[in-house]
């Protein structure tokens, strides 16, 4: 059984269809790309799979559990993570706080226990800041702990935000173009990090992105939207060489 | 790396309970010396009371990011509601520091209720419109209590919303409630100590708060509430938390305002939105956000105004003027500026510096 399932997927913003009979397969394990040009409906897709818009036909399954049309926290439990396109720290909050609201389900104690200090309350916060620390160790992000997210450069902003979806220990990994406004070094950088969260996590991870160099670098899989539908899809190496491809990045 | 994060953030906390502690000991020395003029000694407990009212709204206006402009009103609901259960319970209970006690805990009930009833509708406006509807919903309360006359006699309570007659009640029956007259004969119970141990109080609960998975969720929210969402972070419920908290210790402050006086009426002056606004104000001056800066401009700003007594007309003039000063210095690029440079940490740590050198 797949991962992710989705079918007939499709929402109209008033006349706009912005995203119209859509499909996806994701096998466990996959990293796989979804492309397409500006304004194609890519992040409309995610905003689908997330719950932040609700699908007006269609069903999302993940893990063979129908989450069509319910709430983004719902979605989250159920075990999808994202990033955004425009990053979307919590900007006042230190780099460790971001990751450790990620850790939001998974460390609990009462409110209660948080005001009157209770000894449950040091023992999590000792657990959520190990685990924390540890995955900023992953994106290279651990001496900036105590910095505040908003004054991280963008590059490890970006780097942030996916480890800040990561603690919510989810299934599947959206990723809205991880490597925009970074240079070929950082890219590359991205490239391997992104590799690395697919092997040690085994995570499976879906990714919007516009850096060729970086698509046909990582994925394996891709699906090519234009105008809301489905253009083409398949292996990598091939969808890239589709002339249809070509033409639609392209212009006519 | 950790640990300096964690002390650091101790250590600030520890100056925020520390200038409230040091504060009450000067305070009552200069009591036991005779230096205290009475105009300032009647300010005491109003102090601590602006000072609980700041810190509470803190907690929605920074911590959680909504504009309230609704917080009179609880501190109206807690004022009324705990000082009908002293008027009751003035002979069941006489032991002054028990019953105050609960009717310090009734005040915040009352407080929290009322905060968790209105927040559930009003939290889902954002911005302006949640200014405007609290705003409404404070003045609501303020007036809907001007109308009620509660009595009581040997029948058990009546209540109506006409005038003391239509209570119907047996001869010796006593009016406890008595419309825009209000309550009167409420036990004064309070005390400066007492203040400041309810100001202790508010920042253990604000300060553990913030410092918690909750508060972090409560901040997490108030950054991006798109991505808090995508986390898992239940937004309706934390928003709601900081705002019944918040209206629950401001219920607290109504329970510290109603047993300092005699009589107690709501007024425009007392519960109206004139109220709310100089609470935000002290907030905002303050810096939002930041629990100390609440503290010191509740402080100031209280005093200010009877201390320049003797400039007369003139007095709401250097009013405003310190109002803009501290606007300036607090929120403008250059205010900052200059104090990050000149700040004490500052200075101690160039003095390190220089040292090493
Ligand atoms: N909430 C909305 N209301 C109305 N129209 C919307 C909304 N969200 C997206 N759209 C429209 O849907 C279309 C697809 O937008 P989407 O953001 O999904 O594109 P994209 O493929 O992510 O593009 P880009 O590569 O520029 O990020 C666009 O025409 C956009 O204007
Ligand atoms: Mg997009």
């Amino acid at each position: 059984m797949a991962l992710l399932e989705v079918k007939e997927l499709g929402i109209s913003f008033g006349g706009l269809r912005a995203v119209d009979d859509f499909h996806l397969t994701i096998e466990e394990g996959q990293l796989y790309g979804l492309i397409g040009p500006n304004g194609a409906g890519k992040t409309t897709v995610f905003n689908l799979l997330t719950g932040v818009y609700k699908p007006t036909d269609g069903y999302i399954l993940l893990d063979g559990e129908n989450i069509t049309g319910k709430k983004t926290i719902e979605i989250n439990q159920h075990g999808i993570a994202r990033t955004f396109q425009n990053i979307r720290l919590f900007g006042d909050l230190t780099v460790r706080d971001n990751v450790k609201a990620g850790l939001h389900n998974h460390y609990k104690y009462s409110a209660l226990t948080g005001i009157l200090r209770l000894p449950k309350y040091y023992k999590v916060e000792k657990e959520m800041d190990e685990r924390a620390m540890e995955l900023l160790k992953v994106f290279d992000l651990d001496k900036e702990a105590d910095y505040k997210a908003s004054n991280l450069p963008y590059g490890k902003q970006r780097k942030l935000e996916i480890a800040r979806a990561l603690a919510t220990d989810p299934k599947l990994l959206l990723l809205d173009e991880p490597a925009a406004g970074m240079n070929p070094n950082e890219t590359q950088e991205l490239m391997n990090t992104i590799r690395f969260v697919r092997d040690e996590f085994h995570m499976t991870i879906l990714l919007i992105e516009h850096d060729m160099k970086l698509v046909s670098g990582i994925c394996e899989q891709l699906t090519v939207l234009n105008f809301g539908q489905i253009l083409t899809e398949g292996e990598t190496s091939v969808v890239l060489n589709d002339p249809k491809v070509i033409t639609a990045y392209l212009g006519e | 790396m950790k640990m300096k994060a964690l002390s650091k953030n101790t250590r600030s906390n520890l100056i925020t309970y520390g200038m409230v502690v040091t504060a009450y000991v000067v305070m009552e020395i200069l009591l036991k010396a005779g230096m205290v003029s009475s105009l300032l000694r009647g300010l005491l407990v109003p102090l601590c009371m602006y000072v609980i009212l700041a810190v509470s709204l803190n907690l929605v206006v920074g911590i959680s990011g909504e504009l309230s402009l609704g917080h009179a009103g609880f501190m109206c609901v807690g004022a009324f509601s705990s000082a009908l259960f002293s008027l009751c319970m003035k002979e069941a209970v006489p032991a002054g520091a028990l019953r105050f006690f609960l009717a310090i805990l009734i005040g915040a009930a009352a407080g929290a209720l009322f905060g968790f009833l209105i927040g559930v509708p009003v939290l889902r406006l954002r911005g302006d419109y949640l200014a405007i509807v609290t705003l409404a919903f404070g003045e609501i309360i303020k007036n809907v209590v001007n109308i009620i006359f509660l009595g009581r006699d040997v029948n058990g309570f009546h209540i109506s919303i006409e005038d003391a007659f239509s209570l119907n009640m047996e001869p010796g029956g006593e009016v406890l409630i008595n419309g825009p007259q209000g309550i009167t004969g409420t036990p004064q119970d309070s005390s400066f100590f007492i203040g400041i141990v309810l100001i202790l109080i508010t920042l253990f609960v604000v300060i553990n708060m913030v410092n918690s998975r909750t508060g972090r969720a409560i901040m997490a929210i108030r950054d991006n509430r798109i991505a808090a969402e995508s986390v898992g972070i239940n937004v309706t419920k934390y928003k709601l938390l900081a705002f019944t908290v918040s209206a629950s210790l401001a219920g607290v402050a109504g329970v510290l305002y109603a047993h300092n006086l005699s009589t107690l009426a709501a007024q425009p002056k007392n519960f109206g939105y004139n109220m709310s606004i100089m609470i935000l104000v002290f907030v905002v001056l303050g810096g939002i956000g930041n629990i100390r800066g609440s503290i010191i401009a509740a402080v100031v700003l209280t005093l200010l105004p009877e201390m320049l007594r003797s400039l007369n007309d003139y007095r709401m003039l250097m009013y405003a003027v310190v109002l803009i000063a501290t606007m300036i210095f607090t929120s403008s690029p250059g205010g900052q500026a200059f104090r990050e440079r000149y700040s004490l940490k500052a200075l101690i740590g160039r003095k390190n510096q220089e040292k090493e050198a």
